[in-house]
């Protein structure tokens, strides 16, 4: 690398799933993080440095991650890396960033275990336990008591959040009345909804991706089952209303931020996002920006890109205001913030209340 | 037992398109006894090929008739996937016919291959909705259980065109000098068949077949991607191996029981003390013990290799 | 015999450099000089060739065609995984005796338990597929590859679809090639055995092999445990140089990538297999943003391969690197 080069900017680097099978939710954050540094690089850039950000593609394959990574670090010389939205993939990575000792924030793997790999790896979004709450506690306010789960056992981060769900209705006065499982890419649910049926739950958890959801909702109505369904952020897809039409209207998800939240920080985001890329940003979005928008905030902080400086300001991020609401790392790395719940409606994505930490 | 009766439902209608896409492995397999791996992805092509056509008819056919424009898209899906049929076998296989088995499956997991990430390029590879060309409604009279328009729909056509299969190779000379190239190819061609005709003329319908299914499992489960077909190609070559390889009525009872014992396993999985995540593994385990008990399946007749 | 034992030297060769000079930035030697991305691609193509070469006993030298390979790696990794991850602490304990070399014996030791796991399960595959042939077997293969990814999924003890994360960073460059050439030794060896005439035999006409007494069920099942071992190893090796497996990693889009390899070498040509699995590893970076095109390109080219050159890009090189000799 050029010595010049090396003085007039800050190299960030970004690993996402740019394709393969989740490069929706690849693609979303990337559009999110490239917009962050855009606006910093308008306003003056950080510590009189523009930043510059390398993005590499994992193609949503196992053992990817841990390649691109290792070429981010090593060849481009990153001063902290930003990914991934599948705590899978995060988890291929967090070590090495540790290991490298290069700061590492996650937009949106929810997956505790990410963080727990050591001090140099960050989150901007809550994890799944406190997203399982949320959902139990939102059952439970609606007297929603017998609950029957589905889960997509090929998805680490569908059983994660149906095992904290469980953990918290089971001590809170709910009952799961049946649990199911099935495999992302399955399309016939029809068995383990008559299963369901049978029960008679109050409500339907679907805790995997708007892929599946959709159809499950569909299916679901066929069979003349009328408990409504609640899912995760898994749910953020324009594709869940596509799918699944009217059978998911009347349901329910927790989210990251709502686009109806008039909040002029989420307003002029999606403005700007809209602007530039004439879509609607999804929660992916939103954390991408906010990962890279905490990133330079840090670095400001520290006056350094060091590795150990620029974790030390990291882990001191205090009511920092982002899109996605305040965000304060507590000492486990992780975001303490607010998730919303949202209800489909008319085909679009509701706001109906915020649920503190 | 409304709940088994119910299962009982939702099995048969999955299992009637396991027997569909069986149907087309076990024509393949008893003319030219070879394994069709693309079988599958031609099924997703079917499909796609249906949401293109209905999306591209419905403004000029909108006053049509509901169930005359599933027919035309039904029958535009056939006609395109019967000649992707022909056309694969014509580039792919027909230059390997004499070479040794192992040249041509190699080359089958090609054309699948091919045919998976060509889509995966072409659509996208997130799951898009399949228009309904049926409105789906729910059959009444049933008291307690619950079946579609569309599930009866399933049934009735998978039947159906078991039967006219039937009456092509039983009654036509087309199926007369199929059934005499699955017997003896070389003697076949001596007698004065065809065998290139006779050829993509199975290549064609087991495609159109496959394809007739896809529109079928579209219309149930309402949402395709490139790679839909891979579990159930495979899950139709098990249907197609339980009924016996080459055997018509045999895939169809096959696919039939595939899709009953899939359904009760994940329905009654706390009974039968199975995690429901073994699905997928049903249907090899039931290939395993077929092929190692019973590898004539339930109607195959019993072969030697001869040397 | 001869590309073999120079393909054999070169690897070995390689191995004990990289052995010697890796990790020490002090050396002067230009292998101390590779960065970690390049590190980590050397090391896989290292794990590739283990992986192409044990799959090509099976397919290559005996005509089983697996499609399974991916899961025997799977079995591999997570047993060795169990050994240095959930038996981590007490493990070390009782090793402690051994002083400093107490985590690379552990490693050993589940290297060895990752093999010998995977050997089982080739063992347990091998026994029914011998009355299947060509396409029931290689479906077979796929199933059983299929079976024990979903086993472990829904196995909570080795983390289910959640994977298993916190494995150490055991795998270098020198451990990677030492036992790559260990691989392309015990395969060409047993090529050159008995054995391997009765590979060959079961490949080229299994009938006329048992007409001539030859047990032919010994020989399958033989390359199924000799293939899955080192599979098991490869697999062991990938565990410890990611950290973090999931069920995901080992499906039957691997084993395609395995098969690809071997067909591309040249089924039966070990120094094709192996120069095939690199060549294949280094493309895989070098048309990184292309990923959608190659996937595309790689289909088009097992076609056009069967139709036009059955035996792969570089199968034959062994005769013909035979001929050269014999001509000078």
């Amino acid at each position: 690398m050029a010595p010049s080069e090396a003085v007039t900017e800050i190299v960030v680097g970004e690993f996402a799933s740019l394709s393969g099978a989740t490069a929706s939710f690849g693609q979303s954050s990337h559009k999110g993080t490239a917009m962050a540094v855009d606006e910093i690089n308008a306003a003056g850039g950080v510590l009189g440095k523009k930043m510059r950000l390398v993005s590499e593609d994992d193609q949503s394959k196992p053992g990817e991650a841990a390649t691109v990574v290792r070429k981010l670090i090593s060849r481009e010389r990153i001063v902290a890396l930003l990914g991934e939205v599948a705590s899978s993939r995060s988890l291929e990575a967090a070590p090495i960033c540790q290991q490298a000792g290069i700061p590492m924030i996650s937009p949106a793997s929810t997956n505790p275990k990410v963080t727990e790999v050591g001090d140099f790896v960050f989150r901007v979004c809550f994890i799944d336990p406190f997203q399982g709450t949320v959902l139990s506690k939102f059952a439970l306010s609606k007297n929603w008591k017998r609950v029957a789960i589905l889960t997509d056992v090929k998805q680490d981060y569908s059983v994660g959040l149906s095992q904290f769900f469980k953990a918290h209705l089971s001590v809170n006065g709910g009952t799961v009345v049946s649990e199911q499982s099935y495999s992302s890419g399955d399309k016939d649910f029809k068995a383990q909804l008559t299963a369901i049926k049978g029960t008679t739950p109050d409500v339907i958890l679907a805790s995997g991706y708007y892929t599946e959801s959709g159809l499950i909702a569909l299916q679901a109505r066929e069979l003349q089952i009328a408990a409504p369904l609640i899912g995760g952020d898994g749910w953020d897809s324009p594709s869940l209303v596509e799918v699944g039409g009217k059978a998911v209207e009347g349901s329910f998800f927790s989210n990251h931020f709502s686009v109806e939240d008039p909040a002029p920080a989420i307003q002029t985001f999606l403005k700007k996002f809209n602007d530039k890329y004439h879509e609607q940003p999804d929660a992916m979005a939103a954390l991408g920006y906010d990962s890279a928008m905490i990133l330079a905030d840090a670095i400001k902080r520290a006056g350094t890109t060091e590795g150990p400086k620029l974790r030390d300001a990291l882990a001191a991020t205090k009511d920092f205001s982002a899109v996605t609401g305040k965000i304060t790392l507590n000492p486990q790395r992780n975001a303490d913030k607010s998730a919303v719940m949202l209800e489909v409606r008319n085909g679009q994505f509701k706001y109906v209340e915020t649920v503190a930490p | 037992m409304n709940e088994f009766l119910q299962q009982l439902i939702n099995g048969l209608s999955l299992g009637a398109v396991y027997a569909l896409i069986a149907l087309g492995y076990t024509m393949v397999y008893g003319v030219l006894r070879f394994i069709n791996f693309a079988h599958g992805d031609v099924f997703m092509v079917g499909a796609f090929s249906g949401m293109y056509l209905s999306r591209w008819l419905k403004p000029l056919l909108a006053h049509w008739p509901e169930w005359l424009f599933a027919v035309v898209v039904l029958a535009g899906s056939m006609a395109f996937c019967g000649v992707l049929g022909i056309v694969i076998e014509r580039l792919a296989y027909k230059p390997l016919r004499e070479r040794p088995r192992l040249t041509v499956l190699i080359t089958a997991i090609g054309v699948s291959l091919l045919l998976e990430y060509s889509g995966q390029l072409l659509f996208g590879a997130a799951p898009r909705g399949f228009p309904s060309l049926i409105e789906s409604r729910s059959l009444s009279g049933l008291g307690e259980l619950h079946a579609t328009n569309i599930q009866a729909f399933v049934l009735t056509a998978t039947a159906l065109l078991l039967g006219g299969l039937h009456l092509i190779v039983m009654r036509t000379r087309m199926g007369l000098a199929m059934r005499a190239l699955s017997l003896n190819p070389t003697a076949a061609m001596l007698m004065g068949v065809n065998t290139n005709v006779v050829i993509s003329f199975t290549f064609g319908l087991g495609s159109a077949l496959a394809a007739a299914g896809a529109i079928f499992y579209a219309s149930l489960y309402q949402a395709i991607e490139p790679f839909m077909g891979v579990l159930p190609g495979m899950k139709a070559f098990v249907a197609a191996v339980l009924g016996g390889v080459g055997s018509l009525p045999g895939a169809m009872v096959g696919g039939l029981i595939l899709g009953v014992v899939e359904t009760l396993v994940v329905g009654y999985s706390k009974v039968l003390g199975i995690p429901p995540g073994y699905r997928d593994a049903v249907a090899f385990v039931i290939l395993i013990l077929i092929l190692l008990f019973k590898p004539s399946g339930l109607f195959g007749k019993q072969q030697r290799e001869k040397v | 015999m001869g590309s073999r034992n120079s393909l054999l030297l070169c690897v070995l060769v390689f191995a004990v450099v990289s052995a010697l000079f890796t990790g020490h930035p002090e050396a002067a030697w230009p292998l101390a000089q590779i960065d970690d991305y390049l590190l980590n691609i050397l090391i896989m193509a290292g794990i590739n060739v283990i992986l192409a070469v044990s799959l090509n006993i099976v397919s290559g030298h005996t005509g089983q065609f697996s499609l399974g390979h991916a899961g025997f790696m799977a079995v591999g990794a997570y047993g060795s995984a169990a050994v240095t991850q959930i038996g981590g602490k007490p493990i070390l304990n009782a090793l402690s005796f051994l002083g400093g070399a107490a985590p690379i014996c552990m490693f050993v030791l589940s290297l060895l338990v990752g093999g010998l796991l995977a050997a089982l399960a080739g063992f347990a595959v091998g026994l029914p597929s011998l009355r299947l042939k060509g396409d029931y077997l290689a479906i077979v293969t796929l199933g059983f590859g299929e079976i024990i990814r979903v086993v472990i999924q829904n196995t909570e003890a080795v983390g289910g679809a959640r994977g298993l994360t916190g494995i150490p960073a055991f795998t270098t460059l020198g451990w990677t090639w030492g036992l790559a050439a260990f691989c392309i030794y015990c395969v060409s060896a047993l090529i050159r055995s008995t054995y391997g005439r009765g590979f060959l035999a079961v490949r080229d006409d299994e009938i006329a092999a048992e007409a001539m007494g030859v047990n032919t069920t010994k020989y399958k099942v033989t390359a199924f445990v000799v293939g899955s071992f080192f599979a098991g190893l490869a697999g062991a090796l990938y565990a410890h140089l990611i950290g973090y497996i999931t069920p995901e990693g080992f499906s039957f889009l691997k084993s395609v990538d395995v098969v690809v390899m071997v067909i591309l070498g040249g089924m039966g040509s070990t120094l094709g297999v192996t120069v095939a699995a690199i060549l294949l590893t280094a493309l895989n970076e070098l048309l990184r943003q292309a990923e959608q095109y190659r996937m595309v390109a790689f289909a088009l080219l097992l076609i056009v391969l069967m139709i036009a050159r059955p035996q792969g890009l570089l199968g034959g090189i062994d005769r013909w690197l035979q001929a050269r000799r014999n001509r000078s």
